[in-house]
């Protein structure tokens, strides 16, 4: 995935919209976080999805953070290669790390969350 | 040198036919298992005991207690946990016959002495608090969260009030959604300003009818006092909400300020962190409620009340509050952490336990006085009890984390630090030096970090060197642990 045509949240993570299908995942500043994961617990096919509602949990040996929905939909597919190999989350978290694909409710959904400058200038105040 | 051969686990150690004791020949007839127990009822063979004599058990024990880390034997400065030094003292009046022998199912009247002192701990518990009301039985802190809101569900039931949301900000201990959770409420994370306080603003936009109760620590878990306590308490009443006051810090305002004081309506202590239960690896706690009157009919029972006998004296008694969600804990709680905690408010008295809090805070300011140019610490320059510095610096340019300090802390003999808590401050340090420890142990320590900061990263990242394990693999023992010997797996 090309950083530049994601839409992302303050929450951390990445939609990337083909048709009537988003794929969402983490995104590398917050894979950079995520040291020596120990659970991911992922959102079950056919589960629908409202903006913001939290629907999986990324885990380490420091702390447990949840995953939220970025936009409304029904999950359609997960990434059940996450559960036996952690390693594709933290190294590739825009491409083989990506976490479910929902079908979209509302596309406009995808209006209301930030561009990938938008988002760089976020974490940019995070940091400090 | 160390002695590797004991410390193997116990069941390595077993040699058949070992024993630690011989017993005599049975004087009475032997009957064979199976004329005593039903068929299905008899294991198909032993059970896989280990086989030592007494010298193998005490040299196990001895050493494996000897590769500890404790407020015995160093330097604890674990933040928020207040790893204070627990006098011997009350080891030996906890265990006074008149004491430590008692059978909790003995009359009332048997029992009146330690009765007394419960009663006594329990008025003093209330004094503190500026809450009046208070039930001993809570086990540890976060039984004693569940407790509290447990009581504001039952008092707003009676009320006939449906409220659902618990709001906490987001430095909160864990514990504090996990135990709204488990009530039943719905947990709302507020974020914390740039200077680690409650964000006023956010606080108003989320409280409504719907809100039930806000969670604090105060001070909280980055060592600040939330000075706007008191605006938020009155926010909280305006919409007929309450204010929970963790008292996971309290070892920083004992005698100074009261929870009931700043608008808190309830609160827990933990007796064992704040008044000398020894405590770590596990427990024992004590997590007494103090809660406001209106809420006193609601706690769980029994509590302790004092009458008047029939020949004058004084007579304590247990009652259950009218309306008690019912009990929480079998008898009147954890005695044992409850009467380290009644001898401990008893020897230092109203004057001496605001000293307490003096000196760790003035202990605490110490420390972070004398680390703050290599460990920064993000939340300013003064602190209460406990203060989190950040290795985020010294993360980015040398490759050290605050794991990394922690581990190596274990080679000069300190036990570190708490690493990674709270969340809101990056490679987070929290050190909390507690009231018990001198200046020259301050000094020493704020040394032994100077000295690690400059040592070799890559030295570093393989601390600790001089412990039996260096690191432990924390992600296979979070992903696959082994939480029991088995002879199978062996």
């Amino acid at each position: 995935m090309d950083p530049a045509e994601l839409k992302y949240t303050k929450t951390h993570e990445w939609v990337s919209l083909d048709g009537d299908v988003a794929t969402i995942g983490i995104t590398d500043f917050a894979a950079g976080q995520l040291t020596d994961l120990s659970y991911i617990e992922l959102p079950d096919v056919g589960r629908t999805l409202s903006v913001g509602e939290d629907c999986g949990v990324i885990e380490t040996v420091k702390a447990a953070s949840d995953l939220y929905a970025p936009i409304a939909g029904e999950v359609v597919e997960v990434n059940g290669a996450l559960e036996d190999d952690f390693d594709l989350l933290t190294n590739e978290p825009l491409g083989d790390g990506w976490i479910m694909k929902l079908k979209v409710a509302n596309a406009t959904d995808v209006d209301a969350l930030l561009d990938h400058a938008a988002y760089l200038a976020h974490c940019e105040t995070e940091e400090h | 040198m160390r002695n590797q051969q004991a410390t193997k686990l116990i069941f390595d150690l077993s040699q058949p036919g070992r024993r630690g004791t011989q017993f005599p020949e049975s004087d009475v007839p032997v009957k064979p298992l199976a004329d005593l127990l039903p068929a299905d009822q008899l294991a198909d063979q032993p059970p896989p005991l280990p086989e030592v004599t007494e010298a193998d058990v005490v040299r196990h024990f001895v050493n494996l207690s000897q590769l500890n880390m404790s407020v015995d034997t160093h330097f604890y400065p674990l933040g928020s946990c207040t790893m204070k030094y627990n006098p011997k003292r009350h080891e030996r009046w906890a265990k006074l016959p008149g004491i430590g022998d008692l059978h909790p199912y003995l009359d009332e009247s048997r029992i009146q002495g330690m009765l007394a002192i419960l009663y006594e701990m329990q008025e003093m518990l209330g004094e503190i608090a500026g809450l009046p009301a208070v039930s001993l039985q809570p086990a540890a802190g976060a039984q004693g969260e569940l407790t509290a809101l447990l009581t504001a569900a039952a008092y707003f039931q009676d009320k006939g009030e449906d409220r659902k949301k618990v709001l906490f900000p987001a430095s909160a201990h864990g514990t504090n959604p996990a135990s709204a959770a488990i009530a039943g409420f719905e947990c709302v994370q507020l974020n914390s300003t740039v200077d680690g306080l409650v964000d006023m603003e956010e606080l108003k936009a989320n409280i409504d009818e719907n809100t039930a109760v806000f969670m604090i620590t105060n001070p909280n878990t980055v060592g600040l006092f939330e000075k706007e306590i008191a605006e938020i308490s009155r926010l909280m009443h305006e919409a007929g909400g309450l204010v929970y006051i963790d008292g996971a810090n309290m070892n920083a305002i004992l005698g100074i300020t009261r929870p009931g004081d700043f608008g808190g309506d309830m609160m827990h202590y933990n007796v064992h962190k704040t008044f000398t239960g020894p405590h770590g690896g596990g427990g024992p706690g004590s997590g007494p409620i103090a809660v406001r009157d209106f809420l006193e009919p609601y706690l769980p029972g029994p509590v302790l009340t004092k009458l008047e006998g029939d020949d004058g004296e004084p007579f304590y008694s247990l009652r259950d509050p009218e309306k008690s969600i019912g009990r929480v804990r079998s008898f009147f709680g954890n005695v044992g952490i409850l009467l380290r905690g009644y001898f401990y408010l008893r020897t230092l008295g109203p004057d001496g336990v605001r000293e307490i809090s003096e000196i760790a805070v003035l202990n605490a300011n110490y420390l972070l006085a004398k680390l703050k140019d290599i460990l920064p610490v993000p939340n300013g320059d003064r602190c209460m009890h406990e203060f989190v510095a950040s290795a985020k610096i010294l993360q980015k340019e040398k490759g050290i984390s605050a794991m990394d300090v922690g581990k190596r802390l274990l080679d000069f003999g300190f036990h570190a630090p708490t690493v990674y808590f709270p969340l809101v401050v990056a490679e987070a340090l929290m050190i909390e030096p507690t009231e018990t420890e001198s200046r020259a142990t301050l000094d020493a320590f704020a040394d032994a970090i100077r000295q690690i900061v400059d040592e070799e990263p890559e030295f570093l990242h393989q601390a600790p060197h001089s412990t039996m394990h260096s690191r432990p693999d924390d992600v296979a023992a979070a992903r696959k642990p082994v939480l029991k010997w088995s002879a199978q797996a062996q």
